[in-house]
């Protein structure tokens, strides 16, 4: 299971890595997203693996390692997960802003290579044409 | 008494900038108080002083670093404070009257106290590290006052100058006092005074003395350093006649004496200083005759000066240092007056340029009377002052012993001082006191106010007292600070303006009757008010700083051009470098050896773990291969969150689990949200090269993560885990152990995180609150009604609110808690946004979710101070079993009230993020980015656009 388990968190910063390296804000949203996963699941790994013995004491049943797993790390990654929600949101309303202010979704707030502006892109985006308020609606 | 001494003239220096509504008469009053005051306290010191007593003050303040606040005062010390706080004194009473009615008095004197403070503590400073501390502070209350004039270009430039040149030796001084400190295993000013000969035997003696000398030399302006002086000429006067008189300047030089008994006594101290005094002695008198402006000709008077006590420092006999003391009380007094009468001269005809002046004892007969009287002091004629030191001078130079090539040079490098010095005075009183005149000045010329006067009559008055009365004047001061320099190797002299018939004396003679022949000569030979002079080191000086910004620059550029891409490479690149670093470093020897691993006990796989195995790699897989498709992108990161949260089921981590699925639904409902303002995909990627790069690196990196998780995984735990599980009970009253860690043992860090939390809610609140955002798409018509859904979220709402509280409650014993419990409650009203919209949930709950981050972090610090009430520290936990009819009994433990607060900040935050991004205004600019959804080609029941 402990192969299982690096593997993984491997693949997830594999794939949280390349996305992080993409040119458009919400692609290295998703980064993020996949890499604090991978963060959270190696901190969590950290404690070993243990099935079937969550850190909640029952009655008679001693306090010690045998019994349970260690609850540390699960601490930590509990308010890991809720900061890392926080971290999400903020960098998904920075991106926000960005796309209204600058009027494109790049990283750096300008469309770096114009060459890239008028190409064909995935999913249903068309090269940007803003209607303006006033004119008449569709 | 001591620190009294010291801490004046910060707390007047502060009282002076505080208070706006006070006269100038006021603050000029406040200023010179504190010299007055230092004086006093001086002169209630002087009987131990001159008794040979050191008086000491200590208290710790950093021990560990041997930084300790020493405060001594020995007679050299005395002499200098005295110096410090005199000339400071006269200085105040002529900036009164120097300074403008417009110019801002209150800082000016402000930072003149901060500067005097700043030079007192070098001077009592008993602890070497204290000492560099206060040197730094003399450079940047230095930078201040140079810098006064900052609306000046020539101000600011002189002022950086000033800082960069000796700032920058104060590094230089600060790595040598710590190596000095090293050597001797000790900061103490004592100490290291008695542990001269130890440190003259040490291999690092060569880079202490250097290091050092880099600090004595950029502060006293000696040769290669010395061009930041003339150029911080561009100060008000005041701060001229104080700074590179009597004080800023001398602090090198001072320094140099402090450290005389520990480094002097080798050939290299005694080659490098007498050479570097000899180079600077005659460089910049050489150059004072060239200077048109009667403040730059004084700089580099000074500068040659400084070179001569530095000199005579090098000297290293006991009789030189002698001499290098007494020249350092006749230059500042000489000097400060010689400043003050420029100033006046600066401040009665509008310029100080010589090529404009002449004439002028007609004018401003008393000026001229007492300037000319300093300017023969400087030059050094006989019955004043500066006449004295430099015979004392020209003896040493004769008397040099075993170094006949440096007798030979030092000889004639004092001639030549002699005569230069004698010529550029004679330029000084010649151009501005006699001939025709004045040549152009723009207004009337008169006398200034008399009491502008005072300060230079007192100066000029002690030239020539001390002049015609040594030992009697200054006698007692010079012995006592011998006395603190050279301890027992104070030598028997005599200080006595009749020597006999000499060679010194003739030297002396030779050099009037020389520097008169220069004058004359150059003067017939030359046009000197043609001469036009650049400054060399000027030019060098901002040709590198030039050259080092470029440099700097291009290096920047080279990392970060700007592009968040490009740093975020690096950044990856760099952990990768930091991780792999290690195993390089030992020669893969971690991967490669074979020798068994201590194996902690394996889990087996199952096929609950296959399946989530294959749940988590494939969402993470499609996350990737469909990031161009954002919807579908956010459903498939969605199964990735699930797949985790489902690991945390397996591997008994209830708490987390219930964490990461609530945490999972309300970030995939903020990416949606986001989406509507944010373009719906990604333009492809052209580059191969760059995806194959990326790729590499992704696979470098996911790797590396892989195996270092595996190899933690599979090695032994040492945990302190036994210790959290078998105290929770009994010390906390909990059993669900992560709950008790999160508000009772970790409980000031959890505190932390949810003031984080709550930032983070704010944040996005003060970038949407006023923010007008065009959506990408637009739907004509109203929102589509879903009335099966909407009645049923209805019909949930309180059963979801009941359980909220539930898995509050039981948080402590149970997996719940206030993280969760929050969650739990955003969650069913997260839903109601959605269906029926944020003004109609606003309009029924009227939540204020900025107030309930308030309240929350409130509750949270009540229930933690509560303890404190009873005496225990911070958030430790009470308990209480509740007795409630019906329903039993509650355990209570007060992390209880702790974890209300944390309940209330996480649902406040969260609340306030979503609603944020759903009530967002339109913009005015445009109705949409990328157009309007066709209503003929829409669904009818979800209203999504058909293909």
């Amino acid at each position: 299971m402990e192969l299982a388990l690096a593997s993984g968190i491997g693949v997830l910063v594999f794939a949280a890595v390349y996305l992080l390296l993409r040119s458009r804000t919400f692609d290295v949203i998703l980064g993020l997203t996949l890499l604090s996963y991978a963060a959270n699941l190696l901190i969590f790994s950290g404690g070993r693996l243990v099935a079937g013995k969550p850190p909640v004491i029952r009655d008679g049943v001693p306090g010690d390692l045998a019994n349970y797993t260690d609850p540390l790390p699960q601490a930590l990654v509990l308010t890991a997960i809720v900061i890392g929600f926080a971290m999400t949101a903020v960098t998904i309303v920075v991106a926000m802003r960005s796309r209204a202010d600058n009027d494109t979704d790049h990283l750096d707030g300008l469309e770096a290579p114009p060459a890239e502006l008028h190409r064909p892109c995935g999913g249903d985006v068309g090269p940007p044409l803003g209607i303006p308020r006033g004119e008449d609606r569709p | 008494m001591l620190p009294l001494l010291l801490v004046l003239p910060f707390l007047f220096s502060v009282l002076a900038m505080a208070f706006s509504g006070v006269s100038r008469r006021t603050t000029a009053w406040i200023a010179g108080a504190v010299p007055l005051a230092g004086l006093a306290i001086l002169v209630a010191l002087t009987p131990a002083i001159l008794d040979g007593e050191i008086i000491r003050w200590s208290v710790p303040w950093v021990p560990q670093l041997g930084l300790d606040l020493t405060l001594r005062l020995d007679g050299y010390a005395w002499m200098f404070s005295g110096l410090v706080l005199g000339i400071g004194g006269l200085v105040v009473m002529y900036a009164h009257y120097y300074l403008g009615a417009q110019e801002k008095a209150r800082r000016f004197f402000g930072y003149l106290l901060l500067f005097m403070g700043s030079m007192l503590g070098v001077v009592l400073a008993g602890n070497l590290l204290l000492l560099v501390v206060f040197w730094e502070l003399t450079s940047i209350s230095s930078f201040l006052l140079i810098g006064f004039w900052n609306h000046r270009e020539d101000a600011r430039e002189g002022a950086r100058m000033a800082l960069t040149i000796t700032a920058g030796g104060g590094l230089a001084l600060l790595g040598g006092v710590i190596l000095l400190g090293h050597v001797v295993g000790s900061y103490d000013l004592d100490v290291v005074l008695a542990s001269g000969a130890v440190v003259r035997e040490d291999a690092l003696y060569p880079w202490i003395l250097l290091l050092v000398l880099g600090g004595v030399f950029t502060k006293s302006a000696q040769f290669p350093f010395h061009f930041w002086l003339p150029q911080a000429m561009a100060a008000p006067t005041p701060v001229s006649a104080y700074l590179h008189s009597a004080t800023m300047v001398k602090a090198g030089v001072f320094l140099l004496a402090r450290l005389h008994p520990v480094l002097a006594g080798t050939d290299l101290f005694f080659y490098v200083v007498t050479g570097v005094g000899a180079l600077t002695l005659l460089i910049g008198a050489w150059f004072a005759i060239f200077q048109h402006d009667l403040k730059g000709l004084l700089a580099y008077s000074t500068i040659s000066h400084l070179g001569l006590i530095t000199l005579l420092f090098g000297l290293s006999t006991p009789f030189a240092v002698v001499a290098g003391l007494f020249h350092i009380l006749n230059h500042a007094t000489f000097k400060a007056s010689l400043f003050m009468a420029a100033g006046i001269i600066d401040h009665e005809t509008g310029t100080r340029d010589m090529r404009k002046l002449g004439n002028l004892r007609r004018y401003l007969p008393w000026t001229s009377a007492l300037a000319i009287v300093a300017s023969l002091a400087m030059a050094g004629i006989p019955l004043l002052n500066g006449f004295l030191s430099k015979e004392m001078f020209f003896a040493q130079a004769l008397e040099i012993q075993g170094h006949d090539l440096m007798r030979n040079i030092v000889s004639v490098a004092a001639l030549l001082f002699a005569i230069f010095g004698v010529a550029y005075s004679l330029r000084f009183v010649h151009d501005t006191f006699f001939g025709e005149g004045p040549r152009e000045v723009e207004h009337e010329v008169h006398e200034p106010p008399a009491f502008m006067q005072v300060p230079v009559a007192v100066l000029a008055v002690l030239c020539v007292a001390v002049g015609v009365a040594p030992q009697l004047l200054v006698g007692p001061v010079l012995g006592a600070a011998t006395l603190g320099v050279l301890g027992p190797a104070t030598p028997e002299y005599s200080l006595s303006v009749w020597h006999g018939f000499s060679l010194p004396l003739a030297m002396s003679l030779a050099g009037v009757v020389g520097g008169v022949i220069l004058y004359s000569g150059l003067r017939r030979l030359f046009d000197l008010h043609a001469i036009v002079r650049g400054s060399l080191g000027r030019k060098l000086f901002w040709f590198n700083v030039e050259a080092l910004f470029r440099l700097a620059r291009r290096f920047t550029h080279l990392l970060a051009n700007g592009s968040v891409q490009r740093s975020m490479l690096w950044l990856i690149l760099a952990a990768v470098a930091a991780a792999l670093a290690p195993f390089l470093a030992n020669g893969m020897a971690g991967l490669l050896d074979p020798a068994p691993l201590v194996r902690a006990g394996s889990q087996p796989m199952n096929r609950l773990a296959l399946v989530l195995w294959v749940l988590l790699v494939g969402c993470a897989l499609a996350t990737l291969a469909l990031y161009r498709y954002r919807l579908l992108a956010v459903i498939v990161i969605g199964g990735v969150g699930l797949a985790v949260s489902l690991t945390f089921v397996a591997l008994s981590a209830p708490d987390l689990a219930l964490t990461q699925l609530l945490v999972e639904m309300v970030t995939v409902s903020l990416m949606l949200l986001a989406l509507h303002y944010l373009p719906q995909g990604s333009p492809p990627e052209r580059s191969w090269f760059r995806r194959g790069r990326d790729g590499l690196i992704a696979a470098v990196a996911g790797g590396g993560v892989a195996a270092l998780a595996y190899a933690m995984m599979t090695r032994p735990a040492d945990t302190m885990a036994g210790e959290l599980l078998a105290r929770s009970l009994p010390e906390a009253w909990g059993s669900n152990v992560v709950n008790v860690i999160l508000v009772d043992f970790r409980g000031f860090d959890t505190f932390g995180e949810i003031t984080v939390f709550g930032i983070a809610g704010l944040v996005v609140h003060a970038m949407l609150r006023r923010a007008r955002m065009a959506p990408e798409k637009i739907m004509p018509g109203p929102p589509v009604k879903l009335p099966v859904p909407a009645d049923l979220a209805q019909i949930l709402f309180p059963l979801t609110v009941v359980v909220s509280v539930f898995l509050f409650l039981r948080g402590h014993n149970a997996p719940g808690g206030g993280f969760i419990a929050g969650l739990t409650l955003a969650v069913p009203l997260l839903i109601q946004y959605v269906i029926q919209g944020a003004e109609s949930v606003d309009s029924r709950f009227g939540f204020d979710y900025i107030r309930c981050i308030g309240v929350g972090l409130l509750v949270a610090a009540i229930g933690g101070i509560g303890s404190m009430l009873f005496g225990t520290p911070f958030l430790t936990s009470g308990h209480y079993d509740l007795q409630l009819p019906l329903i039993g009994t509650i355990p209570l433990a007060s992390a209880t009230v702790f974890d209300i607060g944390v309940y209330l900040v996480v649902f406040g935050s969260t609340m306030l993020m979503l609603s944020m991004m759903g009530t967002l205004r339109p913009s005015k600019r445009m109705v949409a980015h990328r157009g309007v959804i066709d209503p003929m080609h829409r669904s009818a029941i979800t209203g999504e656009a058909l293909r």
